[in-house]
């Protein structure tokens, strides 16, 4: 017959889920990036171009859900997508997103509801950073994967493997014929359902009109800067004053993230508890120790007794923030969306209240 | 006032020996913001490998530091984190001192003014009152020694600290009136990386304006004193330039740092403008805009010396912006330099218009720098087009930056010889505007 195969297909079977790809995916590429120890791997075949993760449970499926989120919100290239949705509709194949089975466009209100709910599904998906399949590890490294699902539903009409196998077949064809790495697609989307898509260009704006509330409470406040010192009792400019609440909140956030991994280790040999419990315990008194703090901060806020002191801080706090959300929308904009939507109303209406 | 300065200066190192113990220190060294091919510690290292194998250190293209630099670490690479740390501090003391030396200068400047009445009558609120100057000083070493850049820049070991150095020292000789160790430390600026020959221009016009000579072309001591110096400097920068031939018996070095630093044949990213442009153009035009790209350091000294020659420190604070801009393979140590002298400014605050959006347009680029180098390089999803974005952001709001504080200078000049309240000629109120 006629040889069409251009590059080395690898079959790769893991345990321990995403524990055993990320093992196998550290010892192909010979890096250190979790601490996994494993043995070696058997063999290289060189630089990988794609992946596709598949968790089939039985020989018949009635359809083929696929996965696209991965580690830290990142997403395949959409051509990938595509590309599966493309071969499943040739060869007839049912083909789903997130389990739910696929409604007819239209402009109604149900199918505009479902539409959302995808959606919105897969914002908080992506926000959690956690790979929704085992193809999620291979996004960190560069290579395209997808997760595909044999579901085996109560459904009449079943599919034996032939199906299957024609359908990868053709999308492993399809890259192998491939001169390039997969670039010519969007990055960033979001899904409302699987054959429709949102770009980058349609949803930034969300997260920027959102900064926008924190940037033009700024401005307007930054063209009277609060910072003048133009009160007589005022007599050194508010910016020393701002160094020590910054300087505890930054205390505060590193122990936060510190000492907790620290405290698992020392807690477990001095103490009668488990590790996750030290874990917790640690957080836990973080927080309690917290709850100290604002009393003190409060006090050595200098201008704290008057209108400009916390109107200063604010408005650092406020650019911060900005700042923060605006670097995080931009590596996963799910998580900076959602961090958004409910922190920059909190953050542009808080004013301190009660006795001074 | 040596008691705060020692506290800054233990808190300064305490800061950098902490951050050296920690793992975010190889991080850091890495970053092109902070580490640029002609000062990164990774250079000087494989230099001196070359050195001890006896191979000349310039053959592979790799390294470009001047001869002196390479045996100074020769001796000193065991203790290579103390060099950086003692740089720092050395550059926070000569700037302390300079500039307690020129708030001096500027206080009996003042007074010789206003009484030969050479100041309108209504600007009271402009005077600098000794009060508000003192702390001037411990202010300008805090902003250096405390400054991320200068921090990040340490932490790397990039031998940009020890350019700061050298031109702090080259500062501190210049204020004090010295000519000759002014001469040999700007000569020595200029043989570690070659844009500070522009500083000749202020330091001539601050020592003969210490001298009270006037700058007059006809006038003989003018010339005199200019020759004078301009000879202290070529000799001394020549009689460097023999002494690296002698320590390595090769003239490799020449090509190697000049000619690297003016051809910029190495296009890695980093916060200058150079790169993007010359990855993009074709060859044949690359000489052409190597040209025009480098003459924009060395073209604005001639201007600035007939507009600012009364305010030779105030030219050499805006003509070292320029070049940690406008260079062509900038850092963020050079940055850390001028941002030292902002305090000296600070009563230019009531005339400068958009201080506010600069300084919110320098911290967002800066932290927007390594999210996008991220997307770039490792998540693949941005490309060099992102990245030229931000550091065109930040060069332009540096620029406005210098250009801010420049026209908030000339306005407090124009104030305190014409007056606060400015009238036309019919008594109506009148508004300055730059032309």
């Amino acid at each position: 017959g006629q040889i069409y195969w251009a590059k080395d297909i690898i079959f790769l079977v893991n345990e321990h889920d995403l524990l055993g790809m990320e093992a196998w995916l550290e010892g192909y590429h010979d890096v250190n990036l979790t601490g996994i120890r494993s043995e070696g791997t058997l063999g290289r075949a060189g630089a990988i171009q794609a992946a596709i993760a598949l968790e089939l449970s039985s020989d018949v499926v009635t359809s083929l859900d696929v996965a696209v989120e991965g580690l830290d919100g990142r997403l395949p290239n959409l051509d990938l997508l595509n590309l599966f949705q493309a071969f499943c509709q040739k060869n007839g194949l049912l083909c789903t997103i997130q389990g739910k089975l696929p409604r007819p466009d239209g402009d109604s209100l149900a199918a505009y509801g479902h539409r959302l709910q995808t959606l919105l599904l897969m914002v908080l998906a992506q926000a959690s950073g956690r790979p929704r399949g085992d193809h999620g590890l291979f996004l960190r490294y560069r290579i395209e994967a997808l997760t595909l699902r044999g579901v085996n539903s109560f459904r009449q009409y079943k599919y034996d493997m032939t199906a299957v196998g024609k359908t990868l077949e053709g999308m492993f064809r399809k890259l192998n014929n491939l001169l390039e790495r997969l670039h010519q697609s969007y990055f960033f989307y979001l899904l409302p359902s699987l054959s429709r898509f949102v770009s980058i260009g349609h949803y930034m704006p969300a997260v920027g009109f959102l900064l926008l509330v924190l940037i033009l409470k700024i401005s307007f406040w930054g063209g009277t800067p609060p910072l003048t010192p133009c009160s007589p009792q005022d007599p050194q400019p508010g910016l020393l004053a701002l160094v020590p609440p910054v300087l505890i909140c930054h205390a505060a956030g590193l122990a936060l993230y510190f000492l907790p991994v620290l405290g698992q280790r020392v807690a477990t040999q001095h103490f009668p508890v488990s590790e996750a419990e030290a874990v917790v315990l640690t957080a836990v008194a973080i927080y309690v120790a917290g709850m100290a703090l604002p009393h003190n901060t409060h006090r050595v806020v200098a201008g704290g007794g008057t209108d400009r002191g916390w109107m200063a801080l604010k408005l650092l706090a406020l650019l911060y923030l900005a700042l923060q959300l605006g670097c995080l929308a931009l590596l996963n904009f799910s998580l900076g969306f959602l961090l958004a939507a409910t922190m920059v109303p909190a953050a542009a209406a808080v004013t301190p209240t009660g006795p001074r | 006032m040596a008691a705060p300065l020692v506290l800054v200066l233990l808190a300064a190192v305490t800061v950098r020996a902490a951050l050296y113990r920690s793992s975010l220190a190889a991080f850091i060294s890495e970053r092109v913001e902070v580490a640029s091919p002609l000062n990164a510690w990774k250079r000087v290292v494989e230099g001196l490998a070359l050195l001890d194998l006896g191979v000349s250190p310039y053959s592979g293209a790799v390294f470009h530091e001047t001869p002196l630099m390479i045996y100074l670490f020769h001796f000193l690479i065991e203790y290579a984190e103390l060099v950086f740390m003692i740089t720092d501090v050395l550059t926070a003391i000569a700037l302390y001192l300079a500039i307690q030396d020129f708030n001096k200068v500027v206080f009996k400047k003042q007074k010789l003014l206003i009484e030969l009445d050479k100041y309108a009558p209504d600007v009271a609120e402009l005077i600098r009152t000794p009060m508000e100057m003192h702390y001037i000083p411990l202010k300008v070493a805090l902003f250096y020694l405390l400054n991320p850049y200068t921090v990040l820049s340490c932490v790397a070991k990039s031998t940009c600290a020890i350019n700061n150095t050298v031109i702090a020292f080259f500062i501190l000789a210049t204020i004090k009136g010295s000519a000759f160790l002014s001469a040999v430390f700007l000569a020595l600026a200029t043989y570690q990386s070659l844009y500070p020959l522009t500083l000749f221009a202020p330091a001539l016009l601050y020592l003969l304006q210490r001298q009270f000579i006037p700058i007059k072309p006809k006038s003989k001591s003018f010339w005199l004193y200019t020759v004078q110096y301009a000879a202290l400097y070529l000799c001394s920068l020549v009689v460097i330039i023999c002494l690296s031939f002698f320590l390595l018996n090769s003239w490799d070095f020449i090509p190697s740092v000049y000619g690297f630093i003016l051809s910029v044949p190495d296009l890695t990213p980093n916060i200058g403008l150079f790169w993007y442009f010359f990855a993009e153009m074709f060859e044949h035009f690359s000489l052409f805009f190597v040209c025009v790209f480098q003459i924009n350091v060395f073209f604005y000294t001639i201007p600035l010396a007939i507009k600012l020659k009364e305010h030779p420190v105030f030219f050499m604070f805006v003509q070292i912006t320029i070049i940690s801009i406008f260079k062509s393979y900038p850092t963020v140590g050079d940055i850390a330099l001028y941002m030292a002298f902002l305090p000296v400014w600070s009563h230019l605050y009531r005339f400068l218009r958009n201080i506010f959006i600069l300084s919110c347009v320098l911290v967002v680029c800066s932290f927007l720098f390594p999210v996008l180098w991220h997307l770039w390089i490792y998540a693949g999803s941005a490309n060099s087009n992102f990245y030229y974005a931000i550091t065109l952001t930040f060069n332009v709001g540096q620029i406005l930056l210098i250009s801010d504080y420049f026209y908030a200078f000339l306005r407090r000049e124009y104030y305190l010889t014409h007056g606060l309240h400015l009238t036309r000629q019919d008594g109506t109120e009148a508004m300055l505007v730059l032309k």
